[in-house]
């Protein structure tokens, strides 16, 4: 399809530049309490508009188009991703409106004789640029979903990444900030690097920068060699490199703790979901499209053994055991929720492990039920460090359970939920993985899923330590506490599906398994 | 008149990257961690190009390289304000120096 004819398949993402614009020219004109208002309300409407032409799009039986020549596509999968993102952005955006203080407390940065060095400084003083950034890292992530082709695969990375960086280092006098936004910098240049290596020969040996033409090309060679190419091995290796660094997993996941801990609790929520999903959706577009993982030819009537079950077997392993074994220690409820995301990664990855239909469904439904539980789970901790001074350690849980009950209670149903406990919809979610895992057999896959299940245990003792905070230990205050009524009701949201998938999954899961028809 | 074979492209490719990942894990200097990183960079730059040779028809790979020089830049301003960032918070520029995050 040619250039003008694909833009009325790109009005989400025309939606969120004309949004991105709007705020930029806003955010010059506007003084005062119209400022952040205006500023809010026109993320709020790009971003319905992109999750809502997205859904729309998904709920009619549209077919796949390939647009501008193939670089794009639009189908039922990128559809379904553009509905996660404008949600997990839209709860973002609801979970970054500055209080009452903030707001008069950067007014008075602005004064001339404010000390240079506050700590307390939340985002920079223009809440535009923020709104804006947070924007067009979406517009990154739907673009992501949607590639295929290398070049768009990697432009839209960076998009994400080269956004993320600065969104890492928004607290811009704070010492922690600017040493996460260094951190994610240097990782991620040597990640890009190491992954546009492999593009490079994976260009070199199919001749191709579409994924499509990339599988015909590599399917042919697979056939007349009985195996796959040792530069496809490479090339893919590296590639995982990029992927990795985006998902968070082991080896590849050494920025994700410092980062998460130092930037502002908004962005750590908002870069622990949307990046990782749009991370996911990439990866599993490549393996699908370019590698043709799902059926391999077949060679004198046996499929071709390929290295990737093996490859991704052994990633998700290191990166569950990695994140969980290192969460055990943490104090820092914000950095002990890092690695949990590192460990989350490893269950998706799971997923990898079998790369059929059902494999590939269960990770996508993995995906959009970690993006309840998990923002959930990070709103709550930086409503609770508000109101103890920014302390994000366990200390400041103690005794939640009487202080703040509705808090307790909703933190407790994500924390349940990220252990993988039902009746949650966590626990439905690694259902799925591990029973796609045992479905398909073998060695291999039995004792991946083992090492996924010891995982999940091992989990358990470091979210109970937070349960154990809240209900059983008692803090030097007693007085009633509460969270601002936004935060609330944002986590509310998020709690409610959280609970419902736990206990009916059966349509939401069907319609993930619709949605996964790809353009070929 | 004869000219240089694909394969000697390659090899100065895949020395410069490896050259560029070494300097990334040796030193400690972050303005000479982020030269590491355009060394990388460059080696896919040239690989990119010399396998285009192979198949001039179809100049993708020459694109992805001027993609990649543009974004490499993007991604330099950011990493070297940055790096400015940190420098004004922290008086220095060694990576190890960069250790208030750890368990």
């Amino acid at each position: 399809m040619d250039n003008v004819q694909s833009l009325k398949y790109l009005v989400p993402e025309l939606a969120l530049i004309g949004g991105i614009l709007l705020i930029i020219a806003w955010d010059l004109v506007a003084k005062g309490k119209a400022k952040l208002t205006g500023i809010v309300g026109l993320a709020a409407v790009s971003l319905a508009i992109s999750g809502g032409v997205g859904l729309a799009a998904l709920l009619s039986k549209s077919e796949p188009v390939a647009l501008f020549y193939g670089l794009l596509a639009a189908d039922r999968f990128s559809n379904l991703f553009r509905v996660v993102f404008a949600f997990v952005t839209g709860v973002v955006v609801l979970f970054s409106i500055p209080s009452d203080e903030t707001a008069k407390e950067s007014a008075e940065l602005d004064a001339e004789d404010a000390p240079k060095d506050s700590a307390l400084t939340k985002f920079r003083r223009d809440p535009g640029e923020f709104f804006a950034l947070l924007l067009v890292l979406t517009l990154g992530m739907n673009l992501m979903a949607s590639s295929r082709n290398l070049l768009m695969i990697y432009l839209s990375l960076e998009i994400v990444s080269v956004i993320s960086f600065v969104m890492a280092g928004l607290k811009f006098q704070d010492k922690k900030s600017s040493e996460a936004a260094l951190k994610y910098v240097v990782y991620g240049g040597v990640a890009s690097g190491i992954m546009l290596y492999g593009m490079s020969w994976i260009f070199g040996i199919t001749q191709s920068l579409y994924l499509g033409e990339c599988a015909e090309r590599i399917v042919a060679l697979t056939t007349a060699q009985g195996k796959v190419p040792a530069v496809v091995f490479v090339g893919t290796v590296c590639m995982l490199a990029g992927f990795g660094y985006k998902i968070s997993a082991a080896p590849f996941h050494m920025w994700t703790p410092d980062v998460y801990e130092g930037a502002p609790t908004p962005v750590t929520a908002f870069l622990s979901v949307g990046p990782k999903a749009a991370g996911f959706a990439v990866m599993i577009r490549f393996f699908w499209d370019a590698l043709g993982a799902a059926d391999m030819p077949i060679v004198k009537g046996t499929p071709v053994e390929t290295p990737w079950p093996i490859i991704a077997g052994c990633l998700a392993m290191a990166t569950m055991t990695v994140g969980n074994l290192s969460a055990l220690g943490q104090d820092n409820v914000k950095r002990m929720l890092a690695y949990s995301s590192i460990a989350h990664a490893g269950y998706m990855l799971l997923g990898f492990s079998v790369f059929s239909e059902a494999g590939v469904a269960s990770i996508v439904f993995y995906v959009v039920t970690y993006c309840f539980m998990n923002l959930g789970a990070f709103l709550i901790v930086a409503g609770v460090a508000e109101q103890n001074g920014g302390d994000e350690t366990i200390n400041s849980f103690k005794g939640l359970g009487r202080r703040a009950p509705v808090v307790a209670a909703v933190m407790t149903v994500f924390l349940i939920s990220l252990t993988g406990l039902p009746p949650m919809a966590g626990f439905v979610g690694k259902f799925y993985l591990f029973s796609a895992l045992v479905n398909a057999g073998g060695t291999w896959n039995w004792a991946v899923a083992v090492v996924g299940v010891v995982n999940s245990v091992i989990s358990l003792f470091y979210y109970s330590r937070v349960m154990r905070a809240m209900y059983l230990e008692k803090s030097e205050k007693t007085e009633p506490t509460q969270v601002r009524k936004l935060f609330n009701a944002a986590s509310i949201l998020l709690a409610v599906p959280t609970l419902v998938l736990g206990v009916y999954w059966g349509p939401v899961y069907d319609f993930v398994l619709r949605s996964l028809s790809m353009a070929r | 008149m004869s000219t240089v074979p694909v394969e000697y492209f390659l090899i100065v490719a895949a020395v410069l990257f490896v050259v560029g990942a070494v300097g990334f894990l040796l030193r400690r200097n972050l303005l000479v961690l982020l030269m590491s990183i355009e060394l990388m960079l460059n080696s896919v730059n040239l690989t990119l190009v010399a396998y285009n040779r192979l198949h001039a028809a179809n100049h993708a790979g020459q694109n992805l390289a001027f993609f990649v020089i543009a974004v490499a830049a993007a991604e330099a301003a950011v990493g070297l304000a940055i790096v400015l960032a940190f420098f004004r918070v922290r008086k220095t520029i060694h990576s190890d120096e960069a250790n208030l995050l750890k368990n």
